[in-house]
């Protein structure tokens, strides 16, 4: 059996909206090099609505697969509907992942919040702290 | 094009192993512990097995006993060692930093029953000395065990030094030599070696079957309890087809060890200075001091389980320490045994090559690996940030 599902390789070996947006009206970054797993993402927003989305990475193949699935996920849709999309979610929409490559799944979400706050924080829109990962004590990297 | 570049990890069997094999299954099946003489004749099939595997080691064929591989072979010299010094109350254990983990395991364990234990440093030069050894030993030193040549990065420890301090101390010394046998020149007579363990699958020969050298007169403890086999010292019925193909692939590897070597490490410093071109890539391993097929580098600002995932597509199968291809979120014990940070130990790459690989090959990894680092560079955030300033280059 292969490591990765068809679905993880393409998205692998194919990843959609790898990039930068210039001006982004939203930036969220998760992760840290030490433990070999970091992923920033740019959201463009109009309207309440994601209109693009990109993202770079420093990670293993289904780090990128993830990233790569997730903002597939939230493009075209409205900042609520990002909101909610799950870790879960991503990892199903992959055909699934192997156990110990779930934390992929868990780090695209989080990026994906973290640039909705910064989206927020910047525009002046209250929101429910409670929502967020609190990414800077976050205890995916062992020390 | 198809490249194994993957010989640390195993290797192809060659047809002369396989070929010494075939008759084990189908006329030599008797078992060597049998009186009839189809038993008999099978124990004289793996007697001459025995002594071939003492002739590439320079020892008797009775200081050798046959193993499941190079991990029991570690297991029971090093546990060995702790039991009979424990009973003359000397509890200490010297090695390195850098060990496989059928030593470093088997050190934690008796690390945890009261044994203490002293890793030498090996971020100077990415290697060992045997002065560092000879501070290291105490009264109480039981055994100092330390690798002939480290499997991830190639570093070829001076092991007749060791042996030299170890004799003169009157400590046993132990080298899980699994890559070096096959590879390198090895007396442990010459060398002072009291236990060697060997592994099979690294030298063309078969999977699952190895051997310890145990010096005559040094005692041994059975890490599996039984029958007689082995001289009492490794029960279970022999694995005759593994040990004859691991003694036809050992005594080809030694006669043909120098013309072997010489092929290798031409490709070897090919590659190493195709690879050095890339910016901001570093070496690992000592230089000068190198297994013949080992080539190791770690790339700046990418991670390895990606890089390897991309190589294997374009044909080359490689291996890396990083974090994402051991399961754990620490990147390879080794890479920062020798003071690889973490940021930079996670984008590592091994190239391990055999007498089997070609000059072509070498131009395809050579081709490939610049164009898949330079892919994932150009995805990275963390390349992004030390291209502009952002972050400091470490390599
Ligand atoms: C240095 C070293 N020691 C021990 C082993 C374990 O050998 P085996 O796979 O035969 O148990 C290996 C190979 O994986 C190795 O490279």
């Amino acid at each position: 059996m292969a490591l990765y599902s068809e679905v993880v390789m393409d998205h692998f070996t194919h990843p959609r909206n790898v990039g930068v947006i210039e001006n982004a009206d939203g930036v969220g970054e998760v992760g840290n090099a030490k433990c070999g797993d970091i992923m920033k993402i740019y959201l463009k927003i109009e309207n309440d609505i994601i209109v693009d989305v990109k993202f770079e990475t420093f990670g293993c193949g289904s780090a990128i697969a993830s990233y790569s699935m997730a903002t597939e996920m939230i493009k075209g849709k409205s900042i609520n509907d990002a909101m909610a999309l799950t870790n879960k979610a991503v990892a199903e929409a992959l055909d699934g992942l192997p156990a110990h490559k779930l934390h992929c799944s868990v780090l695209a979400e989080e990026a994906i919040k973290s640039a909705l706050k910064d989206y927020y924080d910047r525009n002046g829109i209250p929101y429910d702290k409670k929502l967020f990962p609190d990414c800077e004590n976050c205890a995916h990297c062992h020390e | 094009m198809q490249v194994y570049a993957d010989n640390a990890a195993t290797t192809k069997i060659s047809g002369h192993a396989l070929q010494a094999m075939m008759p084990c299954f189908e006329k030599f099946y008797g078992n060597p512990s049998s009186l009839h003489s189809v038993g008999q004749e099978a124990k004289e099939v793996l007697e001459d097995a025995r002594a071939k595997v003492a002739a590439c080691l320079g020892c008797e064929p009775r200081e050798v006993y046959f193993t499941s591989g190079g991990s029991e072979a570690d297991n029971q010299a090093i546990i060995s060692a702790a039991r009979f010094g424990a009973r003359k109350n000397k509890k200490h254990i010297i090695s390195t930093a850098f060990e496989h983990h059928a030593v470093l395991h088997t050190l934690n364990k008796l690390e945890n029953e009261g044994f203490e234990i002293t890793l030498l440093d090996v971020s100077n030069g990415h290697n060992v000395t045997a002065q560092q050894v000879k501070d290291a030993i105490r009264e109480d030193t039981c055994l100092v065990t330390c690798m002939y040549a480290n499997n991830e990065i190639g570093s070829i420890l001076p092991i007749a030094q060791i042996g030299a301090v170890c004799k003169e101390a009157g400590v046993p010394f132990h080298t899980d030599a699994v890559q070096a046998v096959g590879h390198l020149q090895i007396n442990v007579k010459e060398q002072n070696i009291d236990m060697l363990s060997l592994s099979g699958h690294k030298f063309h020969g078969p999977k699952g079957v190895g051997a310890l050298y145990v010096r005559r007169g040094l005692p041994l403890v059975n890490v599996i309890e039984g029958g007689a086999q082995e001289r009492g010292k490794r029960a279970g019925t022999e694995n005759l087809p593994g040990i004859v193909g691991m003694a036809a692939a050992l005594a080809d590897a030694c006669a043909n060890l120098e013309e072997n070597n010489k092929k290798v490490t031409a490709l070897r410093d090919k590659l190493i200075e195709g690879l050095s071109k890339i910016p901001h890539c570093a070496l690992n391993g000592d230089p000068v001091n190198r297994l013949p097929g080992n080539v190791s580098f770690c790339f700046e600002g990418i991670e390895g389980e990606s890089l390897l995932l991309l190589l294997d597509m374009q044909g080359v199968a490689a291996s890396s320490g990083s974090a994402c291809t051991s399961g754990s979120l620490d990147p390879s014990h080794v890479l920062l045994a020798i003071g690889r940070v973490h940021d930079v130990a996670h984008g590592s790459l091994r190239l391990s090559l055999s007498h089997y690989n070609t000059e072509e090959e070498i131009d395809h990894i050579l081709k490939v690996v610049p164009e898949v680092v330079s892919l994932l560079r150009n995805m990275s955030p963390v390349w992004r940030d030390l291209q502009t300033g952002k972050r400091e280059y470490i390599l």
